[in-house]
């Protein structure tokens, strides 16, 4: 075991890269990228320095390739994002069916900026860009769960009824 | 008759993602039937379709099949391009959600015909229930003996994994998408070589979008003549549209190719909410230049689409009512692709920002005549202001550069009065920018 995990999820992350490992060829370990990222963050909430290194000596690279994967996809975090990550459409269609007034009410609700985290560390808001939910505008995820054709009413209920 | 449903004919069946529902529908039966036949025969029957790619370029499919040299030694590949977020555009996610074993189906032929033993499916981030669903279907597939050792009782082996991205809209880009799926930074690649050449993992590789997967069975159902009968002779078959923005229905609509965005905006969406008129639409996805009242008796064809100026894309129609504030929308369009701009080309990693920047001051009222000619001078020098010409205007390396100065051009082009009316007042003149639903289609 070692940093970030505890043993279970050590245990856990061994056991699922090495089967992430088989379906690429055996010289391109690094082809699992993705997939190990996403495991990462599927088990400590987030992307830590510790948890890349891993990342990196499991893929054979440098840890700086890992770094680089991480920092370009929006939905890996580098940082520690709030308990729940709201990520709101703001793109095109979603802004012909009010995503502004969306996001303004998330705003202030969770008394903060579009892109911050709340200091209790419970919210995270984001804007995001097209979620491909255009037909069913205005829309937003929280923490990857889609949730389209909006109310604002709906979004508090749907606030109030997270743990 | 414009509505049809030889692609979506399984979307109303109660558990229509399940592999029974599917087979009771005649499933992997066109699978049974291409183990019969030779590559050559089977590419044969798509040429003459005149299946075109809906990922949005429209390049003829079993032209794209044909470039694979099947006597390469090294391994082929398949990759399914499910990376959709060309914001506009929904319909692979109904696709994978409601009917995912009838692209698998698409899967398991492509791979039969070009003798691929791996295929990925690169699935957005974003698209976590679609990605359940298609890995569901994927596992019942293995279960079935579709995929694995045997494909469907032959000596065919055929594995088949579900890679998800992370948030990239570049990564629709299918060099980029390589790249992705190689475990790097989504930043595309200079062509040639194509990837039917060196693709992934330098092997010849060959990259579909879900729909396009997804009529291939219904092409080898039909016989390629008779698909090609169903659209016009440049477009074979249906397509799949979808309406979004100031629309009463929106949705996705499967259609013939001769349905005009007439029949389409006004017979199956319902037309324009609260009795508004139309100002414009944009008709296939948000890089497309746009098109104008005047233009809607044009088919929903790709060729049709190109003669009006503007490009069919993937389908995805956004329609705007006659209250929108054309710079407002200029601007976010543009914020888009300065976002989503991977920082590789110069033209487009500081052109965009810079033509965002410009955009929101006129849009804020700031704005000065010097602002126009400078705007016009950065969307320029990424794309060339020519009218539409496919691909090769850009100064960048990939499409990126032209999708993002095409929609600027194009709003400059038939609304450049409004620039000016803003830059006169001094502030924006419409009193409700983004249209008759901008405070919310549900209250």
């Amino acid at each position: 075991m070692a940093a970030p995990f505890n043993d279970s999820q050590q245990a856990t992350f061994d056991a699922k890269v090495a089967e992430l490992l088989t379906h690429y060829p055996a010289d391109r370990k690094q082809a699992a990228m993705m997939p190990v990222l996403r495991l990462l963050q599927e088990l400590v909430g987030w992307l830590p320095p510790e948890g890349m290194d891993q990342v990196a000596a499991k893929l054979a690279v440098h840890p700086s390739r890992v770094l680089e994967v991480a920092t370009f996809y929006v939905m890996f975090h580098t940082h520690k994002p709030g308990k729940y990550v709201i990520d709101v459409c703001t793109n095109i269609a979603c802004a012909l069916n009010g995503a502004d007034r969306l996001l303004n009410h998330l705003e202030k609700r969770c008394a903060l900026k579009s892109g911050e985290t709340s200091a209790d560390g419970k919210w995270t808001v984001r804007e995001t860009e097209c979620l491909g939910s255009c037909g069913t505008a205005p829309c937003m995820q929280i923490n990857e769960d889609h949730h389209e054709n909006l109310s604002l009413a709906q979004v508090d209920d749907l606030l109030q009824k997270l743990p | 008759m414009p509505l049809t449903s030889l692609i979506t004919k399984n979307w109303k069946k109660p558990n229509s993602h399940t592999l029974k529902v599917y087979e009771e529908g005649g499933g992997y039966q066109q699978l049974r039937k291409a183990l019969t036949m030779q590559a050559p025969q089977i590419i044969d029957e798509l040429k003459k379709s005149n299946l075109r790619g809906r990922g949005g370029a429209g390049f003829p499919t079993g032209m794209k099949w044909g470039f694979v040299d099947l006597k390469n030694p090294k391994p082929h590949y398949l990759c399914v391009n499910a990376d959709e977020s060309e914001p506009g555009s929904f319909k692979d996610r109904y696709i994978m959600e409601l009917d995912p074993h009838r692209m698998l189906e698409g899967i398991a032929i492509a791979s039969w015909t070009l003798g691929v033993h791996t295929a990925y499916i690169y699935i957005r981030g974003e698209y976590k229930f679609p990605a359940q669903r298609v890995q569901a279907a994927v596992d019942e597939a293995y279960a079935a003996g579709y995929f694995g050792k045997k494909m469907a009782g032959s000596d065919f082996a055929l594995d088949c994994y579900v890679v998800r991205g992370a948030g990239a809209y570049i990564c629709g880009e299918e060099s980029a998408m390589l790249e992705s799926l190689e475990g790097k930074k989504g930043w595309p690649r200079l062509k040639p070589p194509f990837p039917a050449v060196a693709g992934l993992f330098s092997c010849p590789t060959i990259i579909n979008n879900v729909e396009t997967l997804a009529s291939v069975p219904q092409v080898l159902e039909m016989g390629g003549e008779a698909w090609a009968k169903v659209g016009l002779p440049k477009s074979g078959g249906t397509r799949i549209m979808q309406l979004s923005g100031h629309i009463e229905k929106p949705g996705c609509y499967e259609v013939t190719m001769d349905t005009t965005f007439r029949e389409l905006i006004y017979d199956i969406g319902g037309g324009i909410p609260k009795g508004r008129q139309l100002k414009c639409i944009i008709p296939g996805g948000s890089s497309c230049p746009l098109m104008l009242p005047q233009h809607l008796d044009c088919k929903v064809d790709f060729e049709a689409v190109k003669d009006v100026g503007t490009m069919a894309g993937t389908g995805g129609v956004i329609v705007m009512d006659d209250q929108t504030c054309m710079v407002r929308e200029a601007w976010r369009v543009a914020r888009f692709y300065a976002e989503e701009s991977c920082g590789q080309c110069t033209p487009c990693r500081e052109g965009n920002p810079w033509q965002t920047r410009i955009l929101r001051k006129i849009e804020e009222g700031r704005g000065t005549a010097d602002d126009m000619k400078v705007l016009e001078s950065v969307i320029n020098s990424i794309a060339t202001a020519v009218p539409f010409v496919p691909f090769a205007l850009g100064n960048t390396i990939c499409a990126l550069g032209e999708a993002a100065a095409m929609p600027t051009q194009s709003v400059l082009k038939w609304f450049r009065h409004e620039f000016e009316e803003h830059i006169k007042l001094g502030r924006c003149p419409n009193e409700k920018p983004w249209g008759a639903l901008g405070e919310g289609r549900f209250q």
